[in-house]
């Protein structure tokens, strides 16, 4: 049985003015129950700001935003919806006192009994496996713990919306996969979250849509598969990672495949719409290029194939990314497997492939240079 | 060297017998400077608080006013005091001039600028998300206060220690609003100035200890209520 996802926070056409100079515009932006929302963006994009409204601590100077459906105006109003709302940060701030107590603290503030309220922290510490710490002094805890205690806090009120500001960064990898773990498990499907971070990875393994946010404006919202197979501009593609990102003008286009000159004389095949003559900006997803000793045509069906010579191999992740130039520079990633099998070592000329559906393509920002 | 260890003498066991007199303006000194502390904390920290959280016209100048206050001399506090208290002044009718209530009033103005002061640096001490945070957990306004009061109370009893230190070492503003009465607004201060200036060296010198270990006493007691917060804390 899947529950039927309620729109629980909604903005329109918002736009805050921050100091002289930064001006915070979004559009659209909806956060659903049992959905996770990403607002992925570098720093000084204008996610503080941005958490702040969602947080209804800061109203906009424009535009609208609504909360389970009723509009946000009034101060005590805004006070009843705020208390159906959470929050935990990079910096877990627990105050000074015991564990418990820190959890327990929304309750309290909501005018629980503290005995009643100590109960439903000690739940959730559990949930968070840190049950043992509940008598604790708060400030006597490690990093990890923390965050812990302070996600826990955030869902004890059980919030309609729970909002997460880089809490699981700066952590080291075990702490980090385990209290994402954790996490997961303690959302309940009522719950819309908004995890604002500039962390690819974490958007990634969270959130079902994500917010692309730069320089105070929402570059593109869509599905997480969508926004980073599919980046509406560069800003995008560099944000979710893809490395080659090439442009060039369209020199032909039929049947729904482009050729694209990315360097005088070389042209890369793209599956999509054009007009001959467009300058375009072309992005290839690295896990999508295949590297070989060399070139089969027999046995690829891939329409891009180069002979590119590699200019480094570095570790990454399980994997290892091998960067070429062919002559346009090139990053694939490949299985650590097939890099040993493959004998590759950085100066070799190898055959790097890739379909033309792997790449995407978007009007470029320089078109009108 | 002979007339300072007479003297020291002397006020020993002046101590050890202590007369009226002492008593009588050790429990004034006690008496004044701990209300005019305790009214600049109710009326301080409020001020403070508030002045660090909330962003209003005129706020600056109000800060600035603050800050200038925390070194106003006593005196220039007495003076004030005196005028408004004087016979025919505005609140001559309430006939307060020379009496205990003229003090208090006197160092209240006198610790109340510092206390707010103080406050207001205490709570901006606190990292700014804190606050948001707080917000964000579903706190009100007031809760909001109350709780980041609550965390930054290490340096808030600081402020009390400042504002208390402040009040019962003056001498000018009491001697000019209380006018050193003999036991009705004589305080540990102003009696000093007196035996100083009759000549009575030992009774001036008696004075100041119990003026001393009277300070030292009740900041031993705050001083361990808070570094035992901060052992706590770390």
């Amino acid at each position: 049985m899947t529950a039927v996802r309620q729109t629980v926070l909604e903005i329109a056409d918002l736009t805050v003015a921050r100091g002289e100079h930064f001006q915070l515009r979004v559009p659209h932006l909806e956060a659903r129950s049992g959905e996770t929302l990403a607002i992925l963006g570098p720093n000084g994009a204008g996610k503080s700001t941005l958490l702040e409204v969602l947080a209804l601590l800061r109203l906009p100077d424009q535009g609208k935003v609504s909360f389970l459906g009723a509009p946000v105006r009034g101060h005590r109003q805004r006070l009843q919806f705020r208390r159906r709302i959470s929050l935990a940060m990079q910096d877990p701030f627990l105050l000074s006192g015991c564990v418990i107590d820190n959890v327990a603290l929304p309750l309290k503030l909501r005018g629980g009994n503290r005995e009643e309220a100590r109960q439903h922290a000690r739940f959730w510490l559990e949930r968070f496996g840190i049950p043992h710490l509940s008598e604790r002094q708060a400030h006597s805890l490690s990093g990890g713990e923390a965050r812990r205690a302070s996600l826990a806090r955030a869902l004890v009120s059980d919030p309609a919306l729970l909002l997460l500001d880089e809490p699981f960064s700066a952590l080291d990898p075990p702490s980090r996969d385990g209290l994402l773990r954790d996490f997961q498990h303690a959302l309940t499907p009522h719950t819309a979250v908004i995890l604002v971070t500039h962390d690819r990875s974490v958007a990634l393994s969270l959130a079902q849509q994500v917010a692309v946010l730069a320089a105070g404006r929402v570059q593109q919202v869509g599905s997480t598969e969508e926004v980073f197979r599919q980046p509406a501009c560069e800003t995008v593609a560099e944000l979710v990672g893809l490395e080659t990102i090439l442009s060039g003008p369209v020199t032909a286009c039929e049947y729904g495949l482009c050729r694209v000159e990315v360097s005088p004389g070389v042209g890369v095949e793209a599956s999509g719409e054009s007009v001959p003559g467009d300058y375009v900006t072309l992005c290839v997803h690295p896990e999508e290029v295949t590297i070989e000793r060399q070139s089969d045509p027999s046995r690829t069906t891939a329409r891009n194939v180069f002979d590119a010579r590699i200019r480094s191999i570095t570790p990454h992740g399980p994997g290892r990314r091998v960067e070429m130039e062919c002559p346009f520079p090139l990053v694939a990633l490949v299985t650590r497997r097939s890099a040993e099998l493959l004998a590759l070592k950085p100066g070799e000329v190898v055959s790097a492939s890739f379909k033309a559906s792997a790449v995407h393509v978007f009007p470029s920002r320089h078109a009108h240079d | 060297m002979q007339l300072i260890l007479e003297a020291i003498r002397e006020a020993g066991s002046r101590l050890l017998s202590p007369d009226s007199d002492l008593l009588s303006a050790t429990w004034r000194t006690l008496q004044v400077s701990g209300t005019a502390t305790f009214i600049s904390l109710l009326l301080g920290v409020p001020s403070g608080v508030a002045l660090a959280l909330y962003r209003f016209p005129g706020r600056i100048f109000i800060v600035a006013l603050i800050n200038t206050g925390m070194g106003l001399p006593p005196v220039v506090v007495g003076l004030f005091v005196m005028l408004l208290l004087w016979r025919s002044g505005p609140f001559g009718a309430l006939e307060l001039l020379y009496t205990p209530s003229a003090m208090v009033i006197a160092q209240t103005l006198i610790a109340l600028p510092v206390v707010a002061g103080l406050s207001l640096a205490a709570l901006q001490s606190l990292p700014a998300r804190l606050r948001l945070q707080l917000q964000a957990l579903g706190a009100s306004t007031l809760q909001t206060a109350w709780l980041l009061s609550r965390e930054a109370r290490l340096p808030l009893l600081a402020a009390l220690m400042a504002g208390f230190g402040a009040v019962i070492s003056e001498v000018g503003a009491s001697l000019m609003v209380g006018g050193n009465l003999r036991g009705s607004t004589r305080v540990l201060t102003t009696a000093v100035v007196l035996e100083a200036s009759k000549g009575n060296f030992a009774s001036g010198i008696a004075l100041g200890l119990v003026l001393l270990v009277l300070a030292y006493a009740i900041n031993d007691v705050l001083t361990r209520l808070q570094q035992r917060g901060r052992e706590r804390k770390s």
